[in-house]
């Protein structure tokens, strides 16, 4: 016989202690929620601080136009990885998948074809690198950690295999007014990745597909109950990063002016971190878009105030690391 | 609402008007009979109860309905027709829905995604079509307005809900989608008194509305306050029925016991 009367409760003491007694949380964890959902946001005003102190040219317009130009790659690649993430994966591939595009770019340019065909030959290599990663993961029930690893070496192994480890030069026009050209104070950079930013977002919130990636994260089991289909949403995802990931590949190739086969190694881990100081949920199902771009743009801030202050280069991949294991720490915070 | 008589379950005629009559149902795995050879019926806008000891074949049984599991042999009728029950999907398009017992929400969705995952409406063409969020959440307001519990605004999220919330979400969606038939498993197992009281006169007051359930539960309190019919089931079979105003508490225990065996 089940009983009406409760056990006594401690007596909330103003509307916050309310809410944390009702959620089974201190006060303090409380604050540390907040801070936890503010932490993009946050990391961001302490770079801002932190580069004025540091350095007077660290907010020189010419160092934020500098910036903002070089984190749009990682802005792109976030995005991707913040589909794979939404679905509690994760994608350990994706800077080999935007390395293999790029290179894809340079030998079909370099075979005689036009920069449009070549792109669109990257792009295709990205994707379909990305629908065999989301095929694999979910017709053979393998996790994402492992099929994304394994890629990655395959991917990184088949770029130095097909271009002999050499940069593949990509001398186009159109390549080089994308890296150096924009319209009014804004690079073409920048606006493709608004664009994506833009496009991500509508698909992940404004789709029946992004509901669906949200509770494949969310709920697996209740996703199958529901009849969502995993392989779909998870091919859905991969897809999304891959085809992103070629994006990336192509507009790292146009800064360089030629496709590098080991360029852009460090994305892998910062395009992760990116997505988690952004608040999105690593077992998946709380997401958002903005939040990993404010994230990109801190992380490469970090490493440009690292670089004008003249600290050695050593010590970035040590600061990015950091940077991760805090945010990913004060995520344990969040409600 | 006297439909038929509480009589020994042999002699139990299900009625022309039966919204799922089943005969002679058995499900085998392997060496091993989890149901062995289940008779019974529901009717139309009625709450039917099916109580047992633990591995008495209750989730079996509804499992086999809900297409989860197929049948080895027997038959299903639904509105009087055969029914092919062979997966989640044939039951759905049968118009039979399940709240099941872990809710199947998703706490970082807000109501109006819950009430139509994957039955979103969309505006636009093809690939190029969006959600109409607009219709979503005008009608899952309607939808949750006419419940006893009071459920806020469709655009919160489940995990900001209380646990009677949540089960008048599973509810009110099981019961916009599931046309026919909504079976319920255990449904107030994790809730408190009052939580539970609420998700009951929400069930009796969408049965007075003409909707059909099937409640499976472990409380013979809360059938004898909800349900119209009873089925007693024992060892992968249904060994008694009974219409709730014709019966006690007692003897529902005895029944399940084995106490009293019809």
């Amino acid at each position: 016989m089940s009983s009406d009367i409760s056990p006594p409760q401690a007596k909330p003491i103003g509307r916050q202690a309310g809410i944390a007694s009702r959620h089974g949380l201190t006060k303090e964890q409380l604050g540390m929620g907040a801070i936890a959902k503010w932490a993009p946001v946050l990391a961001l005003i302490v770079l801002v601080i932190a580069g004025l102190l540091a350095s007077p040219t660290f907010l020189s317009q010419g160092n934020v136009r500098t910036l903002l130009l070089s984190s749009t790659i990682l802005m792109i690649l976030a995005v991707g990885q913040t589909f794979v993430i939404s679905t509690g994966g994760i994608d350990l591939s994706i800077a080999a998948v935007a390395q293999f595009s790029g290179i894809v770019m340079g030998l079909t340019f370099a075979a005689g074809a036009p920069i449009g065909v070549s792109i669109l030959a990257a792009l295709a290599a990205g994707t379909a690198a990305g629908v065999l990663n989301g095929f694999i993961v979910a017709k053979g029930r393998i996790t994402d950690f492992i099929v994304t690893l394994g890629s990655f070496s395959i991917l990184s192994g088949l770029t130095l295999l097909i271009s002999n480890a050499k940069p593949q030069t990509v001398n186009s026009p159109l390549l080089t007014r994308i890296s150096t050209g924009g319209i009014g104070i804004l690079s073409f950079m920048i606006l493709i990745a608004i664009i994506v930013a833009i496009l991500g977002r509508v698909l992940l919130f404004n789709t029946a597909f992004g509901t669906h990636v949200l509770a494949v994260g969310g709920n697996k089991k209740a996703a199958d109950a529901m009849g969502i289909s995993f392989t779909k949403v998870k091919i859905g995802v991969y897809m999304v990063s891959g085809f992103l990931a070629a994006v990336g590949g192509i507009l790292l190739a146009a800064r360089l002016g030629a496709a590098e086969p080991t360029a852009g190694s460090a994305y892998q881990l910062t395009s992760i971190a990116s997505v988690v100081l952004g608040g999105v949920s690593l077992f998946g199902g709380k997401s958002n878009i903005i939040g990993p771009l404010v994230g990109a743009v801190v992380l490469t801030g970090v490493v440009n105030l690292l670089n004008i202050t003249g600290v050695p280069v050593y010590y970035q991949p040590v600061a990015v690391g950091a940077v991760v294991i805090l945010a990913a720490f004060l995520r344990r915070y969040e409600k | 609402m006297k439909q038929t008589e509480s009589v020994p379950f042999a002699a139990v005629p299900a009625p022309e008007n039966a919204l799922l009559r089943i005969e002679d149902l058995q499900l085998r795995f392997g060496p091993v009979t989890a149901l062995g050879g289940v008779t019974m019926h529901a009717l139309p806008g009625e709450i039917t109860a099916i109580i047992g000891d633990n591995g008495a074949g209750k989730s079996s049984l509804t499992k086999c309905i809900l297409g989860v599991y197929e049948a080895t042999s027997g038959s299903i009728y639904f509105n009087g027709k055969p029914a092919e029950v062979k997966t989640p999907h044939d039951a759905k398009e049968l118009g039979i829905e399940a709240v099941f017992q872990d809710l199947a929400l998703f706490d970082d969705l807000t109501l109006w995604q819950n009430m139509f995952i994957n039955r979103e409406l969309k505006k636009g063409i093809g690939p190029f079509s969006i959600l109409d969020k607009r219709a979503m959440i005008s009608r899952s307001d309607e939808l949750v307005r006419g419940l006893t519990v009071n459920v806020p605004d469709a655009k919160r999220t489940v995990r900001s809900m209380s646990g009677g919330q949540r089960q008048a979400v599973a509810i009110a969606r099981a019961v916009a989608w599931g046309s026919e038939l909504v079976i319920m498993d255990e449904p107030t197992a994790a809730l408190g008194v009052r939580e539970r009281t609420e998700v009951e006169d929400t069930v009796i007051g969408l049965r007075n509305e003409g909707r059909s359930f099937m409640l499976i539960s472990h409380s013979f309190d809360q059938v004898m306050r909800v349900a119209d019919a009873v089925w007693v089931m024992r060892q992968g079979r249904a060994v008694a029925h009974r219409r709730i105003s014709e019966t006690s508490g007692e003897e529902l225990v005895a029944l399940v016991t084995g106490a009293q065996t019809t």
